[in-house]
């Protein structure tokens, strides 16, 4: 059992979602609410990490990320080390990666308020920023909720795009998921298995809980 | 309440065309009313800065809240008014108290619990203070939108057909308290609806609209008692109100004798003082027409009155025959048939039997 592996992947899990949420929130609100031209083309755009496989999405990151990419040396000026096969250079991937995870359900939720409820809340005499952090927040919680966990658990499942960008470093990029494959290559079958079951009742036990938060928050709305 | 005329100007030609002006007195009810689609509510939303159409004068006493010729747009969060939403919009994740006090920032945060227990006392909400919008009544919900839309402590009260989601029964007993509201606040109301009943029993001015243009717009007596209303016939229950004066009572037989415009009427006991003035309502079924003065009748009303118009009504075998009373504009609505027998025609003199009045101490 690779415990550092599981704790990496953990670790890059609450990370993409604490930094991606509330990002993707104000991105689910301008899609949901803006009426500006190339709204379509946005919101194609983060959809593309749900259809382009992961290893054509990983290969432009590798590309983007690379020593010769302005991002690389940028970071490497930065930081004195390259983007690629780094922890930080997962972290964005996986932000990336993660888009349409964390947008589509914040903007079904958003979008799902009726219309009256933020012209009431603009009655109300709040401006529209509070009218967010007053109204429209608490009222897509639990797409806020569904987005954050679905981040979560794609985190932890994430193999082409990571295989891609961090290679399989011990500690600094290689993730659960990798591990699991890494030792079913080298035909360690309990090793694989045990992480394997780990993976899999960590997923149940995420699922469990967003159920649990979300029939909560449905009936006390 | 800073009371000011409010005045609205509006002109759009999308996404339909809309082309509206009126001014509504300080502490006026007025109404807008008209079919569904005829643009009432977006003349609303107009006021309340939520929509902003190509052109557009929105002013209230001395500030101008939009003005599209100086680029003027006060944002609807910073306009002194408070919005009825037609379904109540109330916030589903809040108390009725969280809801109250959502709507109490313009006021310093020391004073606030103290205004929403207020508010709580006006409405009659104490009860329901910790209560979520799904867990309130019809009623209770209204009542709850009205108190949200008072905290602002607003110039302009809008409401958007506030009344259509209650029943008939619950209509009457709100109205009644919307009224006394409006009194003892003196608000400027501006109503939108398609109910005449919420014409004659709480407005005091009245734009008619028909497909975005004002087709009628005045006094609701001046209005509907004294002039041919446009789209009258097209009503699902045309009928004309009045303000009328209590001339005396009749204890002995339980009447009041009422007086408008040289017309004279008795009606059951009204519970207003001599030389009060109340609103009367006359639909146009309560009235029926006669050639000749009948005897024996159980109704006292008995008008003499000249035919001013036939029109064709909403049905097809029933005709709206205008009629003149005294100064007073009378509506009855009548068989195909008995236009004919009658000889109903523009001039021709008729007795007019009125048999219900709806009285209301209001006016």
């Amino acid at each position: 059992m690779d415990w550092t592996a599981l704790a990496l992947s953990v670790r890059l899990g609450l990370l993409t979602v604490v930094l991606l949420v509330p990002l993707a929130f104000l991105l689910a609100r301008t899609l949901a609410y803006g009426r500006f031209r190339g709204r379509g083309f946005v919101e194609a755009l983060v959809a593309l990490p749900l259809i382009l496989p992961p290893t054509v999405l990983g290969y432009y990151l590798l590309v983007a990320f690379g020593r010769a990419s302005p991002l690389g040396q940028a970071f490497e000026a930065l930081l004195g080390r390259p983007l690629v096969f780094s922890f930080e250079g997962l972290l964005l991937a996986s932000l990336l990666v993660n888009l349409p995870f964390a947008v589509q359900p914040m903007q079904n939720a958003l979008a799902a308020i009726p219309p009256n409820l933020r012209d009431a809340a603009r009655c109300c005499g709040l401006s529209p920023a509070s009218a967010m952090r007053r109204v429209e927040l608490p009222l897509a919680l639990p797409g806020i909720a569904t987005a954050a966990v679905l981040t979560f658990a794609h985190t932890l499942g994430e193999f082409g795009v990571v295989l891609m960008v961090g290679g399989s470093i011990p500690g600094e990029t290689r993730t659960i998921a990798i591990a699991i494959y890494d030792r079913v290559q080298a035909f360690d079958e309990s090793a694989a298995g045990l992480m394997a079951l780990v993976l899999l009742a960590l997923s149940v036990a995420t699922l469990g809980v967003t159920n649990t938060l979300s029939r909560r928050m449905a009936s006390r709305n | 309440m800073a009371a000011g005329l409010l005045h609205v100007r509006l002109r759009q030609s999308a996404p339909f065309p809309l082309a509206v002006e009126f001014t509504a007195p300080p502490g006026s009810v007025t109404a807008l009313f008209g079919p569904s689609g005829s643009g009432k509510t977006t003349v609303l939303r107009v006021i309340a800065g939520l929509h902003r159409p190509a052109e557009a004068l929105v002013s209230c006493g001395a500030d101008r809240w939009t003005d599209t010729q100086s680029g003027t747009f006060l944002p609807a969060h910073r306009r002194p008014l408070g919005f009825v939403f037609q379904d109540y919009a109330l916030f589903p994740h809040l108390t009725v108290r969280e809801q109250l006090a959502l709507a109490l920032g313009h006021r310093p945060a020391s004073g606030r619990a103290e205004r929403v227990a207020a508010l709580l006392a006006l409405a009659r909400l104490e009860d329901l203070a910790g209560r979520r919008p799904a867990a309130l009544s019809g009623g209770e919900q209204q009542r709850v939108a009205l108190a949200r839309a008072l905290a602002r402590d607003p110039a302009v009260l809008l409401l958007d057909e506030p009344f259509a989601a209650v029943d008939w029964a619950l209509r009457e007993s709100l109205r009644r308290e919307l009224m006394a509201l409006q009194r003892s606040l003196s608000l400027t109301v501006v109503l939108v609806t398609h109910d005449f009943e919420d014409v004659a029993k709480l407005a005091s001015h009245l734009v008619i609209l028909e497909r975005g243009a004002v087709a009628a717009a005045g006094s609701v007596p001046d209005l509907t008692g004294r002039n041919a209303v446009p789209g009258v016939a097209g009503w699902r229950e045309p009928a004309v109100a009045l303000d009328a004066r209590v001339v005396c009572h009749d204890s002995a037989r339980q009447l009041t004798r009422l007086a408008a415009h040289g017309l004279q009427l008795d009606v059951p006991s009204v519970p207003a003082g001599v030389g009060a003035t109340v609103r009367i309502q006359i639909g146009a079924r309560e009235v029926i027409l006669a050639s000749r003065r009948p005897e024996g009748l159980s109704l006292h009303n008995v008008l003499e009155a000249r035919v001013v118009a036939v029109e064709s009504g909403g049905q097809d075998a029933l005709r709206l025959v205008h009629l003149a009373a005294g100064d007073v504009r009378l509506l009855s609505l009548v068989t195909a048939d008995a236009v004919r027998t009658l000889g109903l025609t523009p001039g021709a003199p008729v007795l007019a039997l009125v048999k219900a009045v709806a009285v209301d101490a209001f006016a």
